[in-house]
């Protein structure tokens, strides 16, 4: 922190990402290596390509909800709100959809943006009302989680109108391109929304401010950033994101379920602390996130699969949690 | 002034339910999010319109939060209502607060799980063992007696998912000895129950059936059977519209549904009953129903089938 501070803080991010980050994520990397090495010897059936197509699918809402985390948590901040926001993205995709009749892209889009006016809601709150993070975003997530009660009724909204719904998440576009590949279309999104905003994060402006404000955010303030804007700006980012993990979990369901969600925000931030972004800021990559969210359903499935109970299962991915942050406190004593 | 005639006016919008009637029943519930919640508070209007009495129905976020469903429950007392519908999220735990209430003279009537004392005059209840049972033997006839078998339970410590677990593993083991109970998980929201039964499929590639113990695991249920293709028997619990249609288009052989909407009603008709005197007996079993394709649109299993 203190070596942060002396001038140029993104450069000093940058660089510390380079090195520690690079080490954790290696570190990720390998944990999720050899949790699949152990399933694959002790769980039978489990080294199957059907199953590591179950992982996958089973590992998108988390990733993409882990992605939205992640570029709130670089800049210091926390975003407990994701997994009601993702719930309340999808009832508007079915109030657009369902309720007014409206073509599918509109029901995408009306999500998307939804989910960023809500997070910039978020980010005003933080930015201008200088409320802290864990506190706005807590707001946010009752808020979320009424408002998607409130419009659907408290009922679920179908997606039995719009058949091509189901097709965003399940179904595997790209077996129809190359036979045999058959990863389902809401994988391939994950993977998308995780390489675009990898590029956000490490190519644009608003990368290189949302890691500043997370090494420091008064050096960026006093080197003419608009912090609160940006600050806006990242949450808006990460409330689309949200959207896009509500249309995926509609769309595996065929329905939007309002009452499901709380909870999910806490296995998004493990996913992004597993992959090596750090709470105090500063410091996180999108690829440790969606190896963060692998080695989360890789352990659940493993778990799954081999027959242990559901209470040992939450035991120990709260054990790999806890190890995750202590690596990453041992790595940034060295670095 | 202005002022005070706001906040007067205010006052009798808050208090509206109990000050318009004379006899007010507070209904406390385990949510009210749930589908299954809302045809029970759809039953409970209903019977309290007949009755000419108003009612309130409430319940907590979630069914974890015992804390905030006994906070619910002190509030209700405290308005000295003329009656109290209540299900307890615990059967033990909320004894203490529900005595208060008798002290007071106040009426109650338990209702869906029940309540380890004889406070409550009655209770309105699925037999959840029983019913449980009935699911097993609609899974159990669909594989022709034998195989392999799993269970997806919504909850490990409420009545109703321990019940029906029991009443389901009692039903194979005592019933049908060449069926084989190779795993029971947990799974609360639909999404979990998915991504369970692909790991039970994955786990046991010879598995013939799997029951489902509410909504949210049926529903998942039958996305992971449509999922991976697979042609294994799937027997869910209670109704919902994602359900019903996965056992139109035979993804679901056929559900057990509870009668949520004749739980509503039973409660106000009891509270109404006991105020004016009326002996009620222990426990009023609202029935329950196997429902599949060939039987949804007969009248009395329509009736109590939700969206």
């Amino acid at each position: 922190m203190t070596e942060a501070a002396t001038a140029t803080p993104s450069e000093q991010a940058r660089k510390g990402l380079m090195t520690v980050g690079t080490l954790q994520k290696a570190v990720a990397f390998v944990v999720l290596v050899l949790l699949l090495g152990f399933f694959s010897i002790f769980a039978p059936n489990f080294a199957q390509w059907s199953n590591m197509v179950n992982i996958m699918q089973a590992t998108a809402v988390n990733g993409v909800l882990g992605v939205a985390v992640t570029f709130v948590i670089i800049t210091g901040g926390i975003d407990l709100s994701v997994g009601t926001m993702m719930t309340l993205t999808a009832v508007v995709a079915g109030l657009i959809l369902t309720n007014l009749g409206l073509p599918l892209p509109l029901g995408i889009a009306g999500a998307v943006l939804f989910g960023g006016f809500m997070g910039s809601i978020s980010g005003f709150s933080i930015a201008k009302l200088k409320i802290p993070p864990f506190i706005a975003t807590l707001g946010m997530m009752q808020i979320a989680r009424g408002l998607a009660l409130v419009f659907s009724g408290a009922k679920p909204i179908y997606f039995n109108d719009t058949p091509s719904y189901y097709y965003i998440a399940s179904e595997s576009s790209i077996s129809l391109l190359i036979p045999g590949l058959e990863i389902p279309n809401g994988v391939l999104i994950m993977f998308g929304v995780a390489i675009i905003s990898s590029i956000v994060l490490t190519r644009t402006i608003l990368g290189r401010y949302i890691f500043s404000l997370g090494s420091n955010e008064e050096a960026a303030r006093l080197s003419g950033v608009n912090v609160d804007l940006w600050k806006i700006v990242t949450y808006g980012v990460s409330g689309m994101i949200c959207g896009v993990a509500g249309l995926l979990i509609s769309s595996r369901l065929n329905s939007a379920q309002p009452a499901l969600g709380l909870g999910y925000e806490l296995d998004a931030i493990a996913a992004a602390v597993i992959g090596g972004t750090s709470l105090s800021g500063g410091r996180g990559t999108v690829l440790g996130t969606i190896i963060g969210a692998f080695i989360m359903s890789v352990l659940t499935n493993g778990l799954r699969v081999m027959g242990v109970q559901e209470e040992w299962k939450i035991v120990i991915t709260g054990v790999i949690i806890i190890a995750a942050v202590y690596v990453d406190i041992m790595l940034r004593k060295k670095g | 002034m202005k002022k005070l005639i706001a906040a007067l006016s205010a006052a009798t919008v808050l208090a509206g339910p109990a000050a318009a009637q004379d006899t007010y029943f507070p209904i406390i519930a385990k949510g009210f999010s749930h589908q299954f919640w809302q045809a029970v508070k759809a039953g409970a209007d209903a019977a309290a319109e007949r009755n000419g009495v108003s009612i309130t129905f409430e319940g907590p976020n979630t069914e974890a939060e015992i804390d905030k469903q006994t906070d619910i429950l002190n509030a209700a007392i405290a308005k000295k209502p003329q009656g109290l519908g209540f299900a307890a999220l615990d059967s033990q735990a909320q004894v203490p607060a529900l005595r208060k209430a008798a002290d007071a003279g106040i009426p109650i009537v338990a209702f869906d799980s029940g309540v380890e004392s004889d406070l409550p005059l009655t209770t309105c209840t699925t037999d959840n063992l029983a019913a449980a049972a009935a699911g097993a033997d609609g899974l159990a006839e669909a594989i022709g007696g034998e195989g392999k078998v799993a269970a997806i339970i919504h909850d490990q410590t409420s009545a109703t998912g321990i019940g029906r677990r029991d009443g389901f593993l009692n039903q194979i083991e005592a019933a049908y000895p060449n069926i084989e109970i190779v795993d029971v998980q947990y799974a609360n929201d639909a999404l979990k129950a998915t991504e369970t039964a692909k790991a039970m499929l994955q786990a046991n590639p010879d598995l013939k059936g799997i029951f489902a113990s509410n909504e949210g695991a049926a529903i998942g249920l039958a996305v992971a059977i449509k999922e991976s293709g697979s042609d294994i028997v799937g027997v869910g619990f209670d109704s919902g519209k994602s359900q019903k249609d996965a056992i139109l288009d035979g993804t679901l052989r056929g559900s057990i549904t509870q009668n949520p909407v004749g739980i509503g009603e039973c409660v106000v008709d009891s509270l109404a009953k006991a105020m004016k005197g009326e002996e009620l007996p222990e426990v009023i079993d609202t029935g329950f129903y196997w429902y599949d394709k060939d039987n949804m649109d007969d009248p009395q299993v329509a009736a109590v089938l939700y969206d």
